[in-house]
């Protein structure tokens, strides 16, 4: 008689990994998705003066899942129009009604929270588990915080009766398209301006559905206005001469030619650009605890973070342990469909970006870096990006110096202090940078020493709309968040 | 027969002040300082961009030690400015006067008026990480806090014009961005240049590090875009700066300083209109500061 060989019932087993059951978040809790829109100005949605639309698609899957309108300067005159036309009475309008306003609007993205998370993810490609328990808490927590400054501009330190700009001109990025909104939008209609903004072309559907919660909010009809299209609608926007403001999220490039195009005008700007953050680990930092930071600090959001630790420094007598522990940590990392409810890293946000992701690190292995990413299937459409290390990387490489913008962490090493702070500074970038030691007055050394506008301390990637977010040097000027982000929309 | 009559003034040879000392123009150039009805008054010397190079790696190399210094003992510094000035008040007020082209007595005032204002940003060192700074409440267990620190090297394109430019306008300038621990590169006014470099010899005798205040006297359109383009100074007060077209006008070097990213500072619509003897609020403080936010999770 056979012997029967079959064991009994193993867990099914991949990558090493027990295979978790798909636990999908509803596509349909994203509520409806019309086929095409227009934009929203003066409290309607209004269709284009122009005939040109593009289409956003779900890059986890590549299908269309709208059209969209390419603003045209006309759509953005009459957008600017009305917005002129609000703010008259909304920058008269007391600070504790304008206060109630935002109120409403926090609650009503608390209450439409689930629905909001899931579009964000279809349309960014970012896992439900970040925009449902990250972006939207955020979203709702800065309209929040900036509500119950409105009534209160006179105490937050930039003298008595400080005055709105007027109409603010905001072009945000795709990365977190809906916290981004919220950055912008909360302080700005907090302090009595009133607002134009241009979400990115690849994610603008959140932005279209806030226009929604305005609308069920009850905020007056012109204060808030939301033009589509790319980047040819956000010049006509940053350039707009009835514009008082311009407040740009982007790339460095972009936020530097917007510099130049607003010389000589009396425009205020603020701008959030690029980064190439060192996230420095010591000798005597707990190493577990830095794994998971460096993880969170390159692959959270699959890297599409201005913020994000993209160089690792790690002291040399620690290398071999922390990029053993990282790689085991790696393994562990599971990428796929954003909808489900277990995946760590979702869908590059575009095919453009993907190529440029994989462009810089084919620049990395000529260069003579050592890549390494651990096995994992990547699904058969959409634009996936394996979680990426490189090794033997040189402070010259590319891949050191340009913002990748994706899962792609360069490794590089220091013996002393001093060697860290040199070659974390080694950047025209100041934006943020991570420190790992156990050591208190080593961590005030080094937050001392370190030019970037925000230094997390054995963390990494934590925001709070109380905290100032902003950089030094080529990372653009202005702060977001707390009392500092109030002074960029203010007349002082 | 009087004994003075015959005696002839020993006059003064002006020189940039860089990196604490007094150097001739590279150009080995001047040119004629004069009063409004034309007598000359003085050769000042024609700073050129290689001078105001110079100067930045000067206004660079001592950005460590100044900014690193502390709150107090800067403070002190600046205090010493004015102990300074005060025993040269003379000599300033007759610079001013025929700089400006006033009386004696109005230009005394304006003088008196520069000292008070060292004195005022002497007491802001200590105070404006106070003021700029604070804790944030995050809704996580985090100690957060916000701390503001110097930008680095400011180029300063000083007063140009209008009443107390001279002097009162140009130590408005440069006090609040040294206060708070940046160096300065400054084009002085060109036409009226006596009292800055002037300013320069009582630095350099008030304790203040070489390089903090580089002082260049010559024609802003070569200086004045020398700053705006440099990839080592990290903001531009752009003041005396014509708001108009023009070579060396606000906004070309508005544009210029794009390149960098630069912080920058606008004049005012009209330079003439600006009153350099109404008291400073802190805006000048704040404009050179970048705001520095460090988390740490609280925990045991």
């Amino acid at each position: 008689m056979a012997k029967n060989t079959k064991k009994a019932e193993e867990p099914v087993r991949k990558n090493g990994l027990f295979e978790y059951a798909p636990a999908p978040e509803s596509p349909a809790a994203a509520g409806d998705i019309a086929t095409s829109y227009g934009h929203f100005i003066g409290g309607e949605f209004v269709d284009s003066s122009g005939s040109e639309a593009l289409k956003t698609v779900n890059p986890a899957t590549e299908q269309v899942l709208a059209e969209f309108a390419q603003g045209t300067e006309e759509d953005v005159d009459r957008a600017v129009a009305a917005a002129r036309k609000a703010f008259t009475d909304w920058s008269a309008l007391p600070g504790s009604e304008r206060a109630k306003y935002l109120f409403r609007i926090a609650r009503i993205i608390q209450e439409r929270s689930r629905e909001l998370a899931v579009l964000e993810s279809i349309d960014n490609g970012k896992p439900i588990r970040e925009t449902r328990d990250v972006d939207l808490p955020l979203v709702a927590a800065h309209f929040f915080y900036y509500a119950g400054w409105a009534d209160k501009l006179d105490f937050a330190g930039y003298g008595a009766n400080p005055r709105p700009l007027g109409v603010a001109g905001q072009v945000i990025p795709w990365n977190f398209p809906l916290l981004m909104l919220a950055w912008k939008i909360a302080p700005a209609l907090a302090t009595g301006n009133t607002v134009v903004l241009k979400p990115a072309e690849t994610t603008p559907l959140t932005a279209l559905r806030f226009a929604e919660i305005c609308r069920q909010a009850g905020l007056p009809k012109g204060v808030v206005n939301i033009v589509t299209g790319d980047g040819r609608t956000g010049a006509a926007l940053t350039s707009h001469p009835d514009v008082n403001k311009v407040a740009f999220t982007g790339s460095t490039p972009v936020g530097r030619a917007i510099a130049k195009q607003l010389a000589g005008t009396r425009k205020k700007l603020s701008l959030e650009l690029g980064g190439k953050a060192a996230n420095i680990v010591f000798d005597d930092a707990p190493i577990d605890q830095a794994v998971e930071g460096i993880v969170n600090g390159i692959f959270f959001n699959q890297g599409h973070v201005c913020c994000a630790g993209s160089r690792l420094l790690v002291q040399e007598s620690v290398q071999d342990e922390v990029l053993d522990a990282l790689k085991r940590r790696m393994d562990t990392l599971r990428v796929g469909d954003p909808l489900d409810k277990n995946t760590d890293i979702g869908a590059i946000n575009s095919a453009a970006q993907l190529s440029r992701i994989t462009e810089l690190t084919a620049a990395g292995e000529a260069e003579g870096a050592e890549r390494w990413s651990p096995a994992c299937d990547l699904p058969g459409t959409g634009f996936w990006f394996k979680p990426t290390l490189f090794t033997g990387v040189s402070q010259a490489h590319r891949i050191a110096r340009e913002e990748i913008f994706g899962p792609v962490l360069s490794v590089l090493t220091f013996r002393t202090p001093a060697e860290a702070v040199e070659k974390a500074n080694n950047t025209p970038y100041g934006l943020s940078a991570g420190v790992w030691t156990e050591k208190g007055s080593r961590i005030l050394w080094m937050a001392n020493q370190l030019k970037a506008g925000v230094v997390w301390a054995n963390t990494f990637n934590k925001f709070d709309p109380t905290s100032p977010f902003g950089g030094y040097k080529e990372s653009g000027y202005g702060r977001e968040g707390g009392r500092h982000g109030l002074e960029a929309y203010l007349d002082v | 027969m009087s004994e003075t009559s015959t005696r002839l003034d020993v006059l003064k040879t002006y020189k940039l002040y860089v990196g604490g000392k007094f150097p001739r123009s590279e150009s080995g150039r001047v040119y004629e300082v004069t009063d409004s009805k034309g007598q000359w008054l003085a050769n000042a010397p024609l700073g050129t961009r290689k001078d105001t190079r110079d100067a930045v790696l000067a206004a660079r190399a001592a950005v460590k030690g100044w900014s690193g210094t502390t709150a107090y003992n800067r403070g002190q510094v600046l205090y010493r400015v004015a102990e300074m000035l005060q025993g040269r008040r003379e000599q300033f007020a007759a610079e001013v006067a025929v700089s400006e082209n006033i009386g004696a007595k109005k230009a005394a005032a304006l003088v008196d008026a520069a000292i008070d204002r060292w004195v005022w940003y002497a007491g802001w060192t200590d105070k404006v990480a106070q003021i700029a700074g604070n804790g944030n409440p995050v809704a996580g267990p985090f100690f957060n806090l916000s701390v503001p620190e110097p930008t680095g090297v400011v180029g300063i394109v000083a007063p140009q014009a209008g009443y107390g430019h001279s002097f009162l306008g140009l130590v408005s300038v440069i006090a609040p961005a040294i206060a708070t621990g940046n160096t300065v590169v400054v084009a002085a006014a060109a036409d009226a240049p006596l009292p800055a470099l002037s300013l320069g010899e009582v630095l350099a005798t008030s304790d203040l590090p070489g390089g903090v205040v580089n002082i260049i006297s010559g024609r802003t359109a070569d200086i004045a875009p020398t700053l705006a383009s440099h990839q080592d100074v990290n903001a531009v007060d752009l003041t005396g700066a014509i708001a108009t077209d023009g070579p060396g006008a606000a906004a070309e070097l508005e544009a210029s300083a794009a390149d960098t990213l630069k912080r920058v500072v606008r004049p005012e619509v009209d330079p003439f209109a600006q009153d350099w003897t109404v008291a400073p609020g802190t805006d000048r403080l704040l404009s050179f500061l970048e705001t520095k936010t460090v988390w740490h999770p609280i925990g045991i």
